[in-house]
């Protein structure tokens, strides 16, 4: 069953043109990495599936609601209820807490819970470093959050933007590691990255290049004909 | 259930107001100190503002009675009892003195002068100007005062024995001269003695020429009061000493039109830099406001978060600055006027008001350019 279908999408800014004609279905429960060169159009691209820009022209379907045509006001809800969101740069709030910071998202989705969101660190396993400034948070501590921060809110589909970018190996290894299990229990992830090796974790990858899918690389299928080679 | 809900929402804005001020104490330090400065000299102003014409009416008070009241009609005398009528109609708070006088001519060691009998202890506090060289007499003695010119052209010294003499009334009497006043006016040419020693020897027995009044009030508050003295005790005159009352009027209108220009010129200078402030806050906070936007957060909610630091900031400078102007205006009234005042709550509450609506205003622009913050800044890295 596909979550997101995107037809025929543009994105025009002024005289250039960032999205050409770009089609592309991802099913639920897939894991889709988006690679490319700078400039590509990665960034435009999830903006607009992650609700943040309005494209040009084209469909967009998500969930089965069409977003390509409403207003301002209902981007966001469709933001607040439908994508969780990991960055490169972690963007914490750096005046809250690691377990505030989760609440904030729970503040403007719903309600603040507390112990939701204590629980949410215990799964990422920073329990423990609730109480710490992100600044007293080490990098890959500081994406954990991130990551619980975007599942706080049961979000169909996950959003992450070069999560491993600003980390060591160690630390990429943890947050691909969770990266792994979120996609065994079911979510819908779509990850764009510079790095093949984490792109060969997911199941499908696809490759942009002046704003047009260049390349597409269905792992499943790769797996199957290697099976029967 | 859904007040627990609202309670919990509730907290955690008022959560996310507090750390974003305390954590950031560094920024918001600048913010606070602006309105809390801001608003000491506005609650120091307007203290002062509100105080000027009690302190100056005071002041003012020195220079002489403003209110005479006088025999209506022809009259030339008037009785005390009318007088005591008048003057029950004054507030008791604002009367400084009244001074009862009774003129007439006398001879001084046989020269003829004008005499005027009055109560001593109340003309030092209706006219605090007299220089008096020797002694204030106590009040039914039979000592007198002479003025300085008399004394100067009879040669007559404090202490000195002096002769009066009634005219029509062979009747002597040897009175002491206590002292000899200077004021630079037309009492330098008055004899003054005892209001009931002249009445007893003119015979004019509970009467008075005129009653000198100083109160505390200005030019409206005295024509209020003569016209009512005027229509509620017939056979008194009651009427302003113009040059007293309208002077004082326009020291103080000028006083206290520059201290409200001053307190404008505060408000506005506040709210420039509160604004300035503030904007370099949503500025350095782009990222975070897209953040929150990122994260679902409507615009309602920023304008909600950055309002309610401004105001949380006004309500602390405010009570800062209300404290501190308190102390302000003290130290200006204790080394200009020589008095101290009394802490007014209403000022304080106005001071703590305005210091909340001049920051809410300053923040205005800047939440409004919080609120054009687009949530794609925070992938785009910008």
């Amino acid at each position: 069953m596909s979550l997101l279908e995107l037809q025929n999408v543009s994105m025009i800014y002024g005289n250039v043109k960032a999205l050409q004609e770009i089609d592309l279905t991802v099913q639920q429960g897939e894991w889709l990495a988006l690679m490319g060169p700078s400039g590509s159009g990665k960034t435009t691209l999830m903006n607009i599936i992650g609700c943040m820009d309005k494209a040009s022209s084209g469909s967009i379907v998500l969930d089965g609601i069409d977003f390509s045509d409403v207003t301002a006001g209902n981007l966001t809800m469709l933001r607040r209820e439908k994508i969780g969101l990991v960055f490169q740069q972690f963007h914490l709030i750096p005046y809250l807490t690691a377990v505030e910071n989760i609440m904030v998202a729970q503040y403007y989705h719903s309600m603040p819970d507390e112990q939701e969101a204590l629980a949410a660190l215990e799964r990422v396993g920073l329990k423990e470093r609730a109480r710490h400034l992100p600044s007293q948070l080490s990098g890959g501590e500081q994406q954990r959050v991130c990551i619980a921060r975007a599942l706080i809110n049961y979000p169909m589909l996950i959003l992450a933007d070069e999560p491993t970018g600003n980390l060591d190996e160690a630390n990429a290894k943890i947050v691909l590691e969770f990266f792994q299990q979120l996609h065994r229990e079911g979510h819908t992830i779509i990850m764009v990255t510079h790095d093949p090796r984490v792109a060969e974790l997911a199941e499908r990858c696809i490759i942009l290049e002046h704003g047009r899918i260049a390349d597409r690389m269905d792992r499943r299928i790769v797996c199957r004909e290697e099976e029967v080679s | 259930m859904a007040g627990d809900k609202k309670m919990t929402k509730y907290s955690m804005y008022t959560k996310m107001i507090w750390h974003a001020l305390l954590r950031r104490r560094s920024r918001m330090l600048i913010a606070l100190m602006a309105v809390a400065i801001g608003a000491t000299v506005v609650s120091g102003l307007v203290t002062i503002y509100y105080d000027v014409p009690r302190q100056m009416g005071r002041e003012f008070r020195s220079y002489g009675a403003n209110l005479l009241l006088t025999p209506a009609g022809d009259q030339q005398i008037i009785s005390e009892s009318l007088v005591s009528n008048a003057t029950s109609l004054l507030q008791a708070d604002k009367l400084i003195g009244i001074a009862p006088y009774l003129y007439d001519r006398v001879k001084v060691n046989e020269q003829p002068l004008q005499v005027a009998g009055t109560r001593f202890q109340s003309v030092k506090k209706v006219s605090p100007y007299w220089q008096i060289r020797g002694n204030w007499p106590e009040d039914q003695s039979e000592d007198i005062v002479i003025g300085a010119d008399i004394a100067e052209r009879l040669k007559i010294e404090p202490g000195q024995q002096v002769t009066l003499t009634v005219a029509g009334n062979d009747t002597e009497k040897k009175v002491k001269v206590a002292g000899i006043v200077r004021t630079g006016g037309p009492e330098e040419e008055f004899v003054f003695l005892d209001l009931s020693l002249l009445q007893q020897m003119l015979h004019k027995e509970g009467v008075v020429s005129i009653a000198q009044v100083s109160i505390t009030a200005n030019e409206a508050e005295l024509t209020a009061l003569t016209q009512k003295i005027g229509q509620q005790v017939p056979g008194v005159a009651p009427r302003l000493v113009k040059q007293v009352t309208q002077s004082e009027q326009t020291v103080l209108g000028k006083l206290q039109a520059l201290v409200y220009l001053v307190t404008i010129v505060v408000l506005l200078l506040t709210l420039i830099c509160v604004a300035t402030t503030m904007m370099a806050v949503v500025t350095e906070r782009r990222k975070e406001i897209g953040l929150k936007k990122a994260l679902g957060a409507e615009n309602r909610s920023i304008i909600l978060e950055f309002l309610g630091e401004g105001l949380a900031l006004g309500a602390l400078g405010g009570l800062m600055g209300t404290i501190l102007g308190f102390f302000f205006a003290q130290a200006v009234s204790v080394n200009v006027f020589g008095r101290i005042i009394s802490f007014q709550p209403l000022i304080a509450l106005l001071a703590l008001v305005v210091s909340i609506v001049v920051t809410g205003l300053a923040c205005l622009i800047p939440v409004k350019i919080a609120t054009d913050v687009e949530p794609a800044i925070v992938l785009r890295g910008e």
